[in-house]
């Protein structure tokens, strides 16, 4: 299994990553790689530095040390328009989509971003076909329930047709029926791209996971999968604070 | 030697006018987020309060240190609930609405008293030498009194229940209410206090530099720009912004006359927020008053 | 979106310019030349307020001293006439003059990823350096070329002249004509500008930047963009209101006017191009009928106005309007008396 992985290329490194706020270490020392067409989920409790990690790789914050390596290239401190750039989808923890357009112009303008208008329009198409968002196409995305918005901006990062994907909580206020289409999407997106998923939400990590990282205090407590992590002493002793 | 003294008076003197006038925008700004354009007004206002009561027979020393505040004051008062209230949150809202209240003002004041100068007063005090240079005792109790009145609202912030209610408020307007602090009350007597403190600014400069309903717009720019130049801090942000920006006008002015001393300020403040876009008090000095 | 699709959805802005072509043609013979010439200085300052209207409207960005482009054109106009003996270009100096210095400023502005409220202060900084330094250029040895700057008093402007011959002057009306044509001309281009796809990024960074961002736009170099667009379309306006007015004086550059450009978009509707165009022609008269007098003063009226439109219409003339019409062309919804007696909602399918 593991020579099997080694032979995948590494898509994205962090190198001895930190993130000070102040005082407060939020990322401390991380050193993370992820391969070609893997799909990570990151999970910890709250405050244990996923989301700062995140920032870190969507160049929304700029490490206080350390590097971030996206395929080759270095994207330490790296603007978000860069890193989106090298073809990188990114979906943040609240939704962030424009809530005074429709959706179909929503999922356009990621499309046009890499391509001519014809086949903007084309990919367009297809993503809301994929998607399943073909009834409220023309509906304005600000008027959306929540769960709707979040595939709004799924559509979006999908329309790039981008290699890598990061996922910040995508399952977050969803109902069940919702929380499994995501976790098919996801699945299905998988054959064309590698991710990495931030979520809080158990049953959907089960459902997608194949290695899970668990983040503690900022650094990486373990690296596993989700079965071994569940069964794990000090895992357990991380989410419910006390000696199980 | 006398020369630099005297030049240094006037630099001094610079400072503290441009502090003095700031001062209850910035008290405004930093407590409730609030712009308020109308602020030249205020001091127009304050202004106009101390030349009709002088003239009708006041006190000016009166006229000038409890009426001019406390008209503004009430006139603060009544704005906030009037027009403010509506708009908490809304920055750019405020800042228009705000602007419309100027014009209504100016409009006011002059259908009320005409385009030209009410009758001016004469700035009390007299002269005081400095070697071969004289200088007005009445600015040099300019900047005792902006100096007084910075320890004042400084006292009130830190030592008094309502200073201490008004920053809880501040920071957290959620967790204040929660804790029984009627928050529109505070807002009230905020804007009320930052009007009053505007209105006496605005008094004691009325002496020296007459009042018309437009002088307004003489100050707003160059208060607007010492607020946000300053930054979020009221104290710490008025006196920082002053001082830098008053320096950079008043050595300019002096090498090279008004015109550019008063482009230099502007050009500062552009470089100045551009270098620390939060203003100085959002890169230095950050938890300070 | 395909070649038909932005025909389209530049319809309304295809009737809207050919109502205005109707007008242009048609006032001449139906107003008196004293209203045409007063027309002019409105016309210059429509195309003042659409240049707002586009980059506040459409592109978010508050620019508090738009009048800073459209006074520098102005200047740059006049100056460039006296000097090149002929307006023929001067025009086109104006435009480059002012985009030329938005280009700069704005470089300077967005990407030091200064915030909203702090660029809107820079830009009436601005505005306020150009008033205080060209106020004080009275005497003689301020001059750029054979242009005195003349200080507060102000340069006469050169008329514009036909192309191809310097010595002669456009007549009133057909001034009248050549800003008509200007404003409709710049109407349909900033129509046509935010259905394409630099204007709908340009939306959309005014919705939500950082999701512009991580589509992978660049949200500097589109404001740059759109910033730079607008202030060569309000040197337009400064050039046509030299020619409405005859002068160019630093007022151009005060407190009151670049208040008066915000309140013509507020009142018109920010996000649409039509509406603050509108609602400058309607204030002008508005200030034009009140004149000089002094018990509702211009002040006392345009303050009322902000505020009431702040407060109660926040959304400006023409989107209320709008939303008022649209609601009433909704198709009434019929009921049908089942035989229980029950009424139940027909909708249409």
């Amino acid at each position: 299994m593991s020579s099997k992985r080694e032979r995948r290329e590494v898509i994205v490194e962090t190198r001895n990553l930190s993130m000070h706020f102040g005082g407060v270490r939020a990322v401390d020392q991380v050193d993370f790689n992820l391969y070609d067409k893997e799909l990570r989920c990151l999970i910890g409790p709250n405050g244990a530095g996923k989301s700062t990690f995140f920032k870190c790789l969507t160049g929304q914050l700029t490490p206080s040390a350390g590097d971030v390596v996206i395929r080759g290239q270095d994207t330490t401190g790296a603007e978000p328009h860069e890193v989106a750039g090298l073809g990188v989808g990114i979906k943040t923890q609240v939704p962030n989509v424009f809530d005074g357009l429709s959706v179909d112009e929503n999922i356009w303008l990621s499309a046009r971003r890499w391509h001519g208008a014809k086949r903007a329009r084309a990919l367009t198409g297809e993503t809301i076909e994929r998607l399943k968002l073909g009834d409220i196409r023309r509906e304005l995305v600000g008027r959306l329930a929540h769960g709707q918005r979040q595939w709004v901006e799924l559509g979006m990062v999908v329309s790039a047709e981008p290699w890598l994907i990061l996922l910040d909580e995508p399952a977050a206020g969803m109902t069940h029926e919702e929380t499994a289409r995501t976790a098919d999407l996801i699945k299905e997106i998988n054959t064309d791209a590698a991710l990495i998923v931030v979520e809080h939400d158990m049953q959907f990590i089960r459902m997608i996971s194949q290695q899970v990282t668990l983040f503690h205090e900022g650094r990486i407590l373990m690296e596993d999968t989700m079965e071994a992590i569940s069964s794990d002493k000090r895992a357990r002793e991380v989410y419910l604070g006390h000696r199980a | 030697m006398d020369l630099v003294v005297a030049v240094l008076f006037q630099l001094v003197y610079g400072i503290a006018n441009l502090a003095l006038i700031s001062l209850g925008l910035a008290i405004i700004f930093g407590m409730m987020r609030v712009i308020n354009l109308a602020h030249g007004e205020f001091l127009m206002l304050g202004g106009y309060t101390v030349v009709v009561a002088t003239n009708a027979g006041v006190n000016i020393w009166f006229a000038m240190l409890i009426l001019a505040p406390l008209v503004v004051g009430i006139i603060g008062v009544i704005v906030e609930r009037l027009l403010i209230r509506w708009l908490y949150g809304r920055m750019i809202d405020t800042l228009l609405a705000t602007w419309g209240l100027s014009l209504l003002l100016i409009g006011l004041v002059t259908s009320i008293f005409g385009a030209s100068t009410a009758t001016t007063i004469s700035p009390p005090l007299g002269i005081i030498r400095i070697g071969d240079y004289t200088a007005s005792g009445y600015e040099m109790f300019l900047i005792g009194v902006t100096v007084a009145l910075f320890i004042a609202v400084f006292a009130t912030l830190k030592l008094t229940k309502l200073g201490l209610v008004a920053r809880g408020t501040m920071q957290n307007p959620e967790m204040a209410s929660a804790l029984g602090v009627s928050t529109t009350r505070v807002y009230m007597v905020t804007f009320g206090l930052g009007a009053a403190v505007t209105g006496l600014a605005g008094g004691l400069l009325a002496p020296v530099t007459g009042v018309l309903p437009t002088i307004g717009a003489t100050y707003i720019a160059k208060a607007f720009i010492t607020v946000i130049s300053g930054g979020a801090s009221i104290l710490a942000g008025t006196v920082s912004g002053s001082v830098l920006l008053g320096g950079i006008n008043g050595i300019f002015a002096f090498l090279t006359g008004p015109t550019i001393g008063e482009v230099a300020l502007l050009v500062a403040a552009i470089l100045l927020l551009r270098l620390m876009p939060r203003g100085i008090t959002g890169r230095f000095f950050r938890k300070s008053l | 979106m395909n070649g038909g699709d932005t025909l389209r959805r530049m319809r309304p802005v295809f009737v809207f310019a050919l109502i205005g072509l109707i007008f242009m043609f048609a006032a001449p013979y139906v107003l008196q030349l004293f209203t045409i010439i007063n027309l002019t200085t409105a016309i210059a300052l429509a195309v003042l307020a659409l240049s707002l209207a586009l980059v506040w409207g459409f592109g978010g960005i508050l620019c508090f001293g738009q009048v800073a482009f459209f006074g520098l054109g102005a200047y740059a106009y006049t100056i460039a006439a006296i000097n090149f003996d002929g307006s023929t270009w001067a025009i086109l100096v104006a435009i480059i003059t002012a985009s030329g210095f938005a280009a700069l400023l704005g470089y300077f502005v967005f990407f030091g990823r200064v915030s909203d409220v702090y660029l809107g202060v820079i830009t009436l900084t601005v505005t306020l350096i150009f008033f205080s330094l060209i106020r004080r250029t009275s005497g003689p040895e301020y001059k750029i070329g054979d242009a005195l700057l003349g200080g507060f008093n102000g340069v006469t402007s050169p008329p514009l002249n036909l192309p191809w011959d310097t010595g002669s002057f456009l007549f009133p009306e057909q001034v009248f004509y050549v800003a008509m044509a200007a404003l409709i001309l710049c109407y349909v281009f900033c129509g046509w500008l935010v259905t394409t796809h630099f204007g709908r990024v340009c939306v959309c960074i005014r919705e939500n930047e950082l999701r512009a961002e991580l589509l992978g736009y660049d949200s500097r170099l589109y404001k740059l963009g759109i910033f730079t667009i607008s202030a060569g379309i309000a040197a337009i306006g400064g050039a046509l209101f030299c020619n409405g007015v005859g002068r160019i004086t630093p007022d151009v550059f005060n407190l009151y006017n670049a208040a008066l450009t915000i309140i013509w978009v507020i009142v018109g509707g920010r996000g649409t191009l039509i509406g603050p165009i509108a609602a400058t022609f309607g204030l002008f008269y508005l200030t034009s009928a009140l004149g000089g007098q002094s018990v509702f003063n211009n002040n006392l009226v345009l303050g009322i106005i902000l505020i009431f439109f702040v407060l109660l219409v926040p959304k400006g003339v023409a989107p209320t309007l709008t939303d008022w019409f649209t609601r009433r062309r909704k198709p009434r919804r019929a009921t049908r008396r089942h035989r229980s007696g029950r009424r139940t909602e027909v909708t249409k399918a």
